[in-house]
């Protein structure tokens, strides 16, 4: 490229920096926090990389800041994206028009779907099966048990991450081969589009919020509840109790309706989502984080105290 | 069984390790069947390690940390749970297995609690990580990393090292009474706060034209039966949808869709 400011000298991420990065990943969650959770480790991870390819204290100080946005995903599932991410920042340091919110879009967007494959392959998964496998092993006393869980386990999970890293690596590179078409602008573009709908799912789906008061206690009439003291005793009872409550039958003769079902009908999620753009708003007024963190735990004692959640 | 200084130390320095591997979920160290057997070894209750070890992993079984949900502390409840049953001297009776599983279920919650309030206390030093990046300073950011990381070792190992001095019995019955307000309105706390670092990200993200897609995710996401996989695919369409009609559309990014008059003009 025209701007390339070195002409011949190429920054180049060789197998040793990358395996460096991979080691490094192993420590993404140490300093996880409630602010911007992995990112910190992921910094920690990108050093070695970061210092490879900018020797120019100004450049060092940007990327610095740039990889300490927010990132949350699986553990593990971390190296695809590390992977891409390395790609990119290489050719950036060789002059290529990639800018800050390409990088952050590219992990934002990959973040979520990715961990939608972490969680349920690593943790529901293949740690359910090799710690049974183990603990049926350790209940009868078997150093075996915890000896083959623990050496199966690592070596799937390493070899995971370097593959992933590395298979990351090699498409994120063929991604920027192309930069004339204005793929990269595509990508961030797509990526950020990407990267809201995600996180709108995510704010839906992982913040929590249950209010308890109840707004309306309803007497059902008889034939719409489950008669539970005139059903047929043993299994032909629990049977017809199924097929009343398959048939949409009610549980109890009263129907509770709590505020939470009342703003559910509106559309679920609407209390994280109302929370979540209180949060934007304070932040945007410079409230620390930290402050709206701690008021949170307080708000949430407080609130289960008087009964509101 | 009384402990000497050797085992004490070595129970802290296995203890520290599940800490750190608490949070990075990554080694195992955490795990009941890893830490119960090496508290069981440097104890010299190898056996009676592995079975506690074996037991509390099949209730740990479904134990994960999704997102930024904490799940409860199997490191806790594992390193806790043995030192009690070193202590208590029965070795592997079923009545003492027993009796350690029943003080592990409060442990792993009480160990909850304590990694909420390290991951809390983990936000300081991400803001001083911000700091030495504005000096260009990778050492510091590498040293406050590695100090987080430690703080969660400290998480496990400073209760396991009181834990050996203090009666079992008395550990006991304080978790017990740790007080329904607080352990629920904790939990409560817990479940919010994940807004705020959404509400970072979104704050760096949102431009006028990607509101909307906001806006289609968060509706329906609603609908259970959609796994984050097929929600992801169905952003990727999205994007890719958007990204055609842009180049076809004639009117980049002006937001004038649907303008028959704009898009004439445009194609001249």
């Amino acid at each position: 490229m025209a701007e390339n400011m070195n002409g011949s000298k190429r920054f180049k991420l060789d197998k040793s920096d990358r395996t460096a990065v991979a080691w490094r990943s192993t420590f993404i969650q140490g300093s996880w926090n409630y602010e911007r959770m992995q990112n910190g480790g992921w910094c920690y991870a990108m050093i070695p990389a970061i210092k490879k390819l900018y020797p120019d204290k100004r450049d060092r100080i940007q990327a610095l800041k740039r990889h300490l946005e927010f990132f949350n995903t699986h553990p593990y599932v971390a190296s695809p994206i590390l992977g891409v991410t390395l790609a990119l920042e290489e050719e950036r340091a060789n002059g290529a028009a990639v800018d800050d919110v390409a990088i952050q879009g590219v992990k934002i967007g990959m973040m979520g779907p990715l961990a939608g494959i972490g969680d349920p392959v690593f943790w529901f998964t293949v740690r359910p099966i090799l710690g049974a496998l183990g603990a049926s092993l350790a209940m009868s006393g078997n150093i075996l048990g915890p000896i083959i869980f623990f050496v199966a386990w690592n070596l799937i999970r390493w070899g995971f991450m370097v593959w992933t890293q590395e298979f990351g690596y090699s498409a994120g590179s063929r991604i920027t081969d192309d930069l004339s078409g204005g793929i990269l602008k595509d990508i961030t573009e797509g990526a950020s589009i990407l990267g809201m709908f995600v996180i709108a799912a995510l704010v839906q789906r992982w913040v929590s919020i249950n209010f308890r008061p109840r707004v309306a206690e309803i007497q059902l009439s008889e034939g719409a509840y489950i008669d539970w003291a005139n059903l047929p005793e043993g299994a032909a009872g629990i049977r017809q109790a199924i097929e009343q409550s398959a048939s949409g039958m009610a549980m109890d003769p009263t129907r509770i309706t709590t505020l939470q079902d009342n703003l559910d009908q509106l559309i679920p999620g609407l209390a994280a989502l109302l929370l979540t753009l209180f949060c934007m708003w304070l932040l945007k007024r410079k409230v620390s984080p930290i402050v709206i963190i701690l008021g949170l735990f307080v708000f949430g004692i407080l609130g289960y105290v008087i009964g509101l959640f | 069984m009384s402990l000497n200084f050797i085992q004490i130390i070595l129970i802290v320095l296995v203890a520290f390790l599940a800490g750190m591997d608490g949070i990075l979920d990554e080694f195992q160290f955490h795990q009941p069947l890893v830490s119960c057997t090496l508290i069981g070894l440097v104890t010299g209750n190898l056996t009676a390690g592995i079975i506690l070890g074996g037991s509390l992993q099949m209730i740990a079984l479904g134990w994960a940390n999704i997102g930024a949900a904490v799940a409860p502390d199997a490191a806790l409840a594992a390193v806790a749970s043995t030192i009690i049953l070193v202590l208590g001297g029965q070795g592997a009776s079923t009545e003492s297995i027993g009796a350690a599983i029943a003080a592990a279920i409060p442990l792993a919650v009480a160990g909850l609690f304590l990694t909420m309030i390290v991951r809390t206390l983990a936000v300081p030093i991400v803001h001083m990580m911000d700091a030495a990046a504005e000096e260009g300073n990778y050492r510091k950011i590498e040293a406050l990393h590695i100090g987080a990381i430690l703080l969660q070792g400290l998480r496990i190992a400073i209760p396991a090292a009181i834990l050996c001095f203090v009666p079992a019995h008395t550990v006991q019955s304080v978790l017990e009474s740790m007080p329904a307000w607080l352990s629920n309105g904790m939990a409560i706390g817990g479940g919010m706060v994940v807004a705020v670092g959404y509400a970072l990200v979104l704050n760096m993200m949102a431009s006028r034209e990607v509101w909307p897609f906001f806006i289609i995710g968060f509706v329906v996401a609603a609908i259970s039966q959609l796994t984050l996989i097929a929600l992801g695919g169905l952003g990727i369409a999205l994007a890719l949808i958007y990204l055609k009609l842009e180049k076809t559309g004639g009117s980049r990014g002006g937001g004038n869709y649907g303008d028959p008059l704009d898009d004439i003009l445009n194609d001249y």
